[in-house]
């Protein structure tokens, strides 16, 4: 008898141990790791530099609320993104938005790149031209005239 | 080097100081305390509109919060108490909510039973205006519609930005202009 007791204990544990554990998985990605995703591309304009997920200023806890409730109503990563942009400004995205004199921010980067790079391969070109087997030596510097002559004059001396 | 090379280094050097210099002048740029008060225009909670240009010759506090902020709330039963204090002798009080969430402002604005006028500063596009570093700042515009001063931090009793009494002198002598 005991023993069928202590069989009914663990099923029925069983069963509500799996019971319990069975919404959490229905409800497919985490609502709260969501929010974070999102609030990692948003920054918190109080605290400069610091995305809005990592954050814990009372305003970003709140900003963090607002996006868990606006994704609750059904809006897209994009939307909330938008609506949050719309009502705190550009400055709320990691990067600036590309119009206007952002777009310097944008191009500025690659160029100095391509600087570099044209910079690099010229070097290494005239280099390479130099030191090649085979090259002509550079030439000597230029003297000018009067000093030439002078030496001239001075070696027919010797 | 070619000399187009030449050109092109040239052109990104001169172009990347550009951009450093502009960065560098926007970050310094302080808030604005004297000259025409930048206008704009702010929707209430409720719906009502102003525009900021359409109140001369009125006294104007633009006082700048968010319901997160400490200092703000340090402030705000005093604010209240100076715009049922001075309503009626031509002063107008602007609250513009800033960086944040509807339903926190509106509980906030209810927990300090602030009846004045206060609407969201949508895009931050006035706090841009007035280049505010935080919160909270109190600007005061002239019934001339230029600026007349500012206090860049809480206005209470012992206040190192503006006390009571400062804030209270500042409107008087606004008013007697």
């Amino acid at each position: 008898m005991r023993a069928k007791i202590f069989f009914v204990i663990i099923v029925a544990l069983f069963a509500f141990a799996q019971f319990s554990a069975t919404p959490a998985r229905a409800q497919g990605p985490n609502i709260d790791d969501e929010v974070n995703r999102i609030a990692k591309g948003l920054y918190c304009p109080v605290c400069p530099n610091t995305p809005l997920d990592v954050c814990n200023t009372q305003a970003c806890i709140n900003w963090r609320a607002e996006i868990k409730s606006l994704l609750q109503g059904g809006k897209t990563e994009q939307q909330i993104r938008d609506i949050f942009v719309a009502k705190y400004g550009p400055q709320v995205l990691g990067a600036p938005p590309a119009e206007g004199f952002n777009w310097l921010a944008y191009v500025m980067i690659p160029a100095v790149i391509l600087l570099g790079a044209l910079i690099v391969w010229f070097t290494m070109r005239t280099w390479l031209v130099r030191h090649a087997p085979g090259a002509a030596p550079a030439s000597a510097p230029e003297i000018p005239s009067e000093y030439a002559d002078r030496i001239e004059k001075d070696l027919k001396e010797l | 080097m070619p000399r187009w090379i030449q050109i092109l280094i040239f052109v990104i050097v001169i172009g990347v100081l550009i951009f450093f210099a502009i960065g560098l002048r926007a970050r310094g740029e302080l808030q604005p305390s004297v000259g025409v008060a930048p206008d704009f225009k702010i929707t209430s909670f409720d719906g009502q509109a102003y525009q900021l240009s359409q109140l001369k010759g009125k006294v104007v506090v633009i006082n700048f919060w968010a319901s997160w902020c400490p200092p703000c709330r340090d402030e705000a039963p005093f604010l209240e108490k100076m715009w049922r204090q001075y309503k009626d002798r031509g002063v107008v009080f602007i609250g513009v909510d800033y960086v944040d969430t509807e339903s926190a402002a509106k509980d906030y604005l209810k927990q300090y039973n602030i009846t004045y006028f206060n609407g969201v500063d949508l895009g931050s596009e006035i706090s841009q205006k007035y280049r505010i570093k935080g919160v909270p700042e109190t600007y005061f515009v002239g019934k001339d519609g230029n600026l007349a001063g500012n206090s860049l931090g809480p206005i209470t009793r012992d206040s190192a930005f503006m006390t009571e009494a400062q804030f209270v002198r500042k409107l008087e002598e606004l008013l007697a202009k």
